[in-house]
């Protein structure tokens, strides 16, 4: 009897620990979602209107805003309710497209290297090491890194060339780390197994290993751009301007992007700069959630179990 | 197998890239709508200038937006002149400015000495024009009713480092036994150093014990939610928040005058100048001299319709003079 009730004491007393434990992790889920849809409903109350409302401004001359287009096509303009993102928003894709060319061969390249060409020695320990660092330095680093290397030293100016290149450094080590671990992730067997059919080593990785690796290394290249594009102080240091009137035509042209067109609408003393940082912080939702996406459907399309 | 695998491998890439070159793609139609867009305007408005070329521009945050209100409206008359401006502050401005790397630096105070060797051992000639000028605000919270002026003395009392002063009560004996919350700019300001220079330079510098915030939205919402706070920024940071701010009357020495008082030319203590420098090079740049020219033009009304304050007649006069005489030299 006595046995009994010690045991259902513990029983009790268990359950109890377990259902506080519980209700703490929920908590921490809980707070980190209401954190992220508070920010998401203030900048979508705040933009909404900017963004994808028609509304008429000028008291005397009407004169009728046509919404979302002008925002996504028109220059920047001191006033707030003519502000529009377009060269930003091009300077953005720009980077996006310089950043995917030039990360893909090199944080490819480089990971399939390291995890399965290079001999354990002291050196690619010190290089592994030193990738681990790298993904750790902040950013305004490689601003300055950008400048003295992109823009001084190889001559490409203050450029959409040189602000890419720079991203493309920031997010090298992230995406060399990611595809590491998806090409670690790919078992022994598929290796050994190649071999003893008699591929080369060469032919095992590039026939075998890399293909069943690449829905990971591409998911780990998609965050890492989702990273480059929200990134405001790489830019900034490495000299990208903040008001252009033009379209960035080449890889040598001048340009702004997005996060520091909302920088500077954010610091005016208007009010109403407040819901046209708002609409341009929402256009910059939209791009790396519809980049998460397809680095969510690449994975789930061509994901493998082994 | 292998070959799946390899089909698979070239589609996921071609369609990264395709994700991404379409974007361009975009991005360019993007461009042209907005270049028929503007022609059309244009064209209902004014007749289009053949001007093109480009123009570079960089310098003091401050002056920006005065510049970019120029830029804006120069565009409109001139679509094929490219302009861009760039906010590495005034002394980063300089920096491209006198190797040559833009044309026009925006600056909130004049050119320093070591800044004049760098543009001498470039060969840059450059000639320096003032646009107008940016008032400070000393503000309270709107709460606040007892302290309508300070002189420059008082000012220095409660910013200057080499004074302990915690309380209203001992910057001047009637004001009530309040502890003192300070707001101001961070070091790296421009206007920071300017506030220093007039007030707290020969008193140990500027105290460090304040909320300092380099953006100046953070400034008006401390200020305005302290009942004992003092803090100071640029006059359209005033303007624009006057409901919930007092401005504080300034004594420079002939009485106090308020930094409102100062946009219909009152001579106000804290008002600093603001210069665009041109670079003698680029003045045979038509796109450059033309820009220079419309500046003045634009002036009186894009200066205070961005919170500024616009420089005196005669002041402006003289300026226009020294710019006609160096552009046509």
């Amino acid at each position: 009897m006595s046995d009994l009730t010690i045991n259902s004491g513990r029983k009790s007393e268990k359950a109890l620990k377990e259902s506080i434990f519980l209700f703490f992790l929920y908590f921490c889920v809980i707070v980190a979602i209401v954190t992220l849809m508070t920010l998401i409903y203030d900048v979508l109350s705040n933009g909404y209107n900017r963004l994808f409302g028609d509304y008429e401004i000028g008291l005397i001359t009407k004169l009728q805003i046509d919404n979302p287009g002008d925002f996504l096509t028109t220059l920047d303009s001191r006033d707030p309710l003519k502000a529009g993102i377009g060269p930003a928003f091009a300077g953005t894709i720009w980077l996006m497209v310089i950043v995917v060319t030039a990360t893909f061969p090199l944080g490819a390249g480089a990971a399939i290297y390291l995890q399965e060409f290079a001999p354990k020695n002291k050196l690619t320990r010190f290089l592994e090491l030193n990738l681990t660092n790298l993904a750790g330095v902040p950013s305004v680093i490689y601003g300055l890194l950008g400048l003295a290397v992109f823009v001084r030293l190889a001559g490409f100016g203050r450029s959409v060339l040189s602000g890419g290149l720079t991203l493309t450094l920031l997010i090298l080590p992230v995406v060399i780390v990611a595809s590491r671990e998806a090409l670690k992730a790919v078992p022994d067997t598929i290796r050994q197994g190649a071999m003893a059919l008699g591929a080369t080593k060469f032919q095992a990785v590039f026939g075998q290993v890399v293909p069943s690796a690449i829905p990971g290394m591409v998911t780990g290249m998609v965050l890492g751009l989702s990273r480059a594009i929200g990134e405001t102080a790489p830019l900034i240091f490495m000299g990208a301007l903040t008001y252009v009137n033009y379209f960035p035509d080449n890889p040598l042209s001048g340009f702004t992007a997005i996060p520091i067109q909302v920088y500077n609408w954010i610091s005016y003393p208007q009010a109403e700069w407040l819901n046209t940082s708002s609409a341009g912080i929402i256009l910059l939702l939209g791009l790396l959630l519809s980049m998460n996406t397809l680095a969510l459907f690449i994975r789930n399309r061509f994901e493998k179990d082994w | 197998m292998k070959n799946t695998k390899t089909i698979a491998l070239i589609a996921i890439v071609s369609l990264i890239f395709t994700a991404c070159g379409g974007g361009s793609d975009d991005s360019q139609t993007v461009s042209d709508d907005s270049q028929t867009t503007s022609e059309t305007t244009i064209a209902a408005s004014t007749e289009e200038s053949s001007l093109s070329g480009s123009i570079l521009i960089d310098g003091s945050s401050t002056v920006f937006p005065v510049t970019q209100a120029v830029a804006e409206e120069f565009t409109i008359l001139n679509p094929n002149v490219d302009i861009s401006v760039g906010v590495s502050g005034t002394g980063g401005g300089f920096k491209k400015f006198c190797p040559g790397e833009t044309s026009i630096s925006n600056a909130s105070r004049p050119i320093k000495d070591k800044e004049k060797d760098l543009c001498a051992e470039n060969g840059t000639e450059y000639l320096e024009i003032q646009v107008g000028l940016d008032a400070l605000a000393v503000v309270v919270p709107k709460s606040n009713e007892w302290l309508t002026c300070l002189t420059f003395e008082e000012l220095g009392l409660i910013w200057g480092a080499d004074n302990a002063v915690s309380n209203w009560n001992q910057v001047r004996s009637d004001f009530p036994d309040e502890e003192i919350n300070l707001f101001g700019p961070g070091t790296d300001s421009g206007t920071f150093d300017y506030f220093n220079e007039e007030i707290t330079e020969e008193l140990g510098g500027s105290r460090s014990d304040y909320t300092a915030s380099e953006d100046d939205n953070v400034l008006v919402n401390g200020v305005s939610g302290s009942p004992g706070g003092l803090g100071y920024f640029g006059l359209a940071y005033f303007s624009e928040n006057a409901d919930t701010l007092n401005a504080v009357e300034v004594d420079g020495g002939d009485g106090c005058v308020s930094p409102l008082e100062a946009l219909d030319g009152a001579d106000y203590g804290l008002a600093r100048p603001l210069f665009i420098y041109v670079a003698k090079s680029a003045k045979d740049i038509p796109a450059v001299k033309e820009f220079v020219d419309f500046y003045f033009e634009t002036m009186d009304i894009l200066v205070q319709a961005v919170g500024y304050i616009n420089m005196p007649a005669d002041k402006k006069a003289l300026s226009l003079t020294a710019w006609t005489a160096f552009s046509g030299s």
